[in-house]
């Protein structure tokens, strides 16, 4: 038989994909290894990141040279970012469903093209972008009229009572997540909802039901397995993005939000704002703390992506 | 045809219109509330992109000037020339790089990704798509920068890349190419011609418009990308002379996010051109390779 060059190096190439996911949790664990000895567990749960001294000289503990004081411990930032992305996925479900069922159903399929790919468009913006969209825009409305309206008027619920704050925090962090993820939800849904054999609508139709109601009865609750997908998707993606959290969370270090207008912090944005300052510490230790960050964000990411493929797939949904 | 119209008219008027059940009031307001809200949320998406658009293009007005193009950055102003010619390179460079491995990718996912390696290897890529980008930004940092020593330099910026883009354009090229029909592969075996012969002569050429809409979108997402770039690509406020490795180069979706952060109005106005430069560029592209796919459907013909 032939050797099949062709064949061979297709998989080559193609093998690149897995082998690289591979690589990067390797070298992460690699890298933070003198770190996760250092941390151990509490790491996760204890609320203190300190760099330590970085003018003494560094000291030896646990077999490992570290600076004055040191201690790293990131619940603040798990905290964040769980808050931030969970918060941002209630808000955007019930508006993507809505402009799904909006797109797919609700217009001429004439309009529904070029009003999609309006939605579409909303999907490319960078994140950048919209980090500056809530740096200019977003922080001073609301830091100056809705936060403290939403205050006032919810005086008696609590977490969204308290101080308004200055716009800068969990709230507006959840707001440009949740305007960056509707965009993905939605269109999955679009898809899925085009998807659903007509029979079934024309059977709830011919019941004398309008398309609404067909809508909520019939077509969401057989897409109840997408949603639950689509949203843990989109939730993954809410979890690792940087630039524009970064740039409207307010950047909070070792502070705990009392309120959702409490600055905050996420595990990408601190990576993405601390690497300088940890590369001040002479025993390194610090910058292997960041990359032990990196890998618990990594690991968290590819364990929601996991789940929610794995529904999506059931559900033969793309 | 009129006639057939009218007649039809004639017919439907003729006929008793069927009772109306009455619908209680609860529905109606119901309906008439779920009406609105399914509205509004696409009203809510609409002022939420036109504010972003229209956000930066006011603010970003008084500073599109030649000044942009001619002139290179410095401590809070300036002009975007490097930025400009970095953002260039370093998309251009990862998409030639990602651009074979991913479609030779995708062909073999089309191909042959029935199986259970095929299904391992779409599903560790479609992973690969939710890996956060500064943790790929991370990762090219402690091994390229520090590790080989290339220190911030184009090359680190560019492979990190890459590794992002892969997972996009194979996803995409496997969708362009499971669309070509069985049939036309059976004809070119059916004539003598091998594997790579089928490849390169009928189903590149075939998935051609929906492979290249795929790239475009690829350059898009790398254009606008920062966290990955910030720890391997670094930022000079000078053209780039040349070097792959050792050199660091400057990008437009720096400018925006270092920018805003000084204290004085030129910066900030930098910052905003650059925010107009870079989503003006990603939304025409990704509108350029709508409008190339749908011209060449039209003008080939698709599969489909």
């Amino acid at each position: 038989m032939k050797f099949p060059v062709f064949r061979i190096s297709l998989i080559a190439t193609a093998s690149m994909l897995p082998i690289s996911l591979i690589l990067l949790i390797i070298f992460l664990v690699i890298y933070s290894w003198p770190a996760i000895e250092y941390n151990q567990f509490h790491f996760l749960w204890t609320n203190d990141w300190n760099l330590g001294n970085l003018y003494g000289n560094p000291v030896e503990v646990d077999g490992h040279q570290v600076m004055p004081g040191a201690k790293y411990g990131i619940w603040f930032l798990v905290v964040g970012t769980l808050a931030s992305s969970v918060l941002a996925m209630l808000m955007a479900m019930p508006i993507a469903i809505g402009a799904a069922y909006f797109l797919s159903e609700g217009i001429r399929k004439s309009w529904s093209g070029p009003l999609s790919l309006f939605v579409d468009l909303l999907a490319a913006v960078p994140s950048v972008v919209y980090g500056l969209w809530g740096y200019a825009l977003l922080v001073p409305l609301f830091g100056k009229t809705i936060f403290p309206f939403l205050a006032n008027t919810f005086s008696f619920i609590p977490f969204i009572n308290g101080s308004p704050g200055s716009g800068y925090g969990l709230l507006t962090s959840a707001f440009v997540l949740a305007v960056m993820i509707i965009p993905l939800i939605s269109a999955t849904l679009r898809e899925s909802i085009q998807m659903i054999e007509p029979a079934l609508k024309e059977a709830g139709l011919s019941l004398g039901l309008n398309r609404l109601e067909v809508f909520w009865h019939i077509i969401l609750p057989k897409l109840k397995k997408v949603l639950i997908g689509v949203g843990i998707l989109a939730l993954g993606r809410a979890l690792g993005e940087t630039m524009a959290v970064l740039m409207v969370s307010g950047n909070a270090l070792n502070y705990l939000p009392g309120n959702i207008y409490a600055p905050i912090s996420t595990m990408a944005a601190f990576i993405a704002s601390q690497l300088d300052s940890a590369l001040q510490d002479p025993t390194n230790m610090a910058v292997e703390a960041l990359s032990e960050i990196a890998l618990v964000l990594l690991l968290i990411t590819v364990l929601v992506n996991i789940s929610a493929r794995f529904i999506l797939w059931m559900e033969k949904v793309r | 045809m009129a006639a057939n119209k009218m007649m039809e008219k004639q017919l439907s008027t003729n006929i008793k219109p069927p009772r109306i059940f009455k619908m209680s009031l609860w529905r109606k307001l119901m309906t008439a509330f779920a009406s609105a809200a399914v509205f509004a949320s696409f009203a809510f998406l609409a002022i939420m992109f036109l504010s972003i658009i229209g956000d930066v293009f006011i603010h970003a007005w008084p500073a599109l000037n030649v000044k942009l193009l001619t002139e290179i950055t410095n401590g809070i102003g300036g002009g975007l020339k490097n930025a400009i010619e970095g953002s260039i390179v370093i998309s251009f460079g990862s998409i030639l790089l990602a651009a074979p491995i991913g479609i030779s990718a995708g062909i073999y996912l089309s191909e042959h990704g029935q199986g259970m390696a095929g299904k391992t290897l779409r599903f560790l890529s479609d992973v690969l798509v939710g890996v956060p980008s500064i943790v790929l930004g991370y990762v090219g940092y402690i091994t390229m920068v520090i590790y080989l020593g290339w220190q911030f330099s184009v090359a680190a910026g560019i492979i990190t890349l890459t590794i992002m883009l892969l997972p996009y354009i194979a996803r995409s090229t496997e969708l362009a190419v499971s669309n070509i029909p069985l049939a036309v592969r059976e004809a070119g075996y059916g004539l003598g011609a091998g594997e790579g012969r089928i490849v390169f002569k009928i189903l590149l050429p075939g998935a051609a418009p929906a492979i290249m809409t795929g790239l475009f979108y690829a350059v898009a997402l790398s254009m606008g990308e920062t966290a990955p770039l910030l720890y391997t690509a670094g930022w000079s406020n000078y053209m780039w002379s040349g070097n792959l490795t050792k050199e660091p180069i400057g990008y437009l979706t720096y400018v925006i996010w270092t920018f805003i952060n000084e204290p004085f109005a030129e910066s900030h106005m930098l910052a905003f051109a650059a925010a107009f430069l870079i989503t003006s560029g990603v939304l025409l592209l990704i509108l350029l390779g709508r409008w190339y796919m749908v011209r060449a459907q039209k003008r080939m013909g698709s599969y489909r």
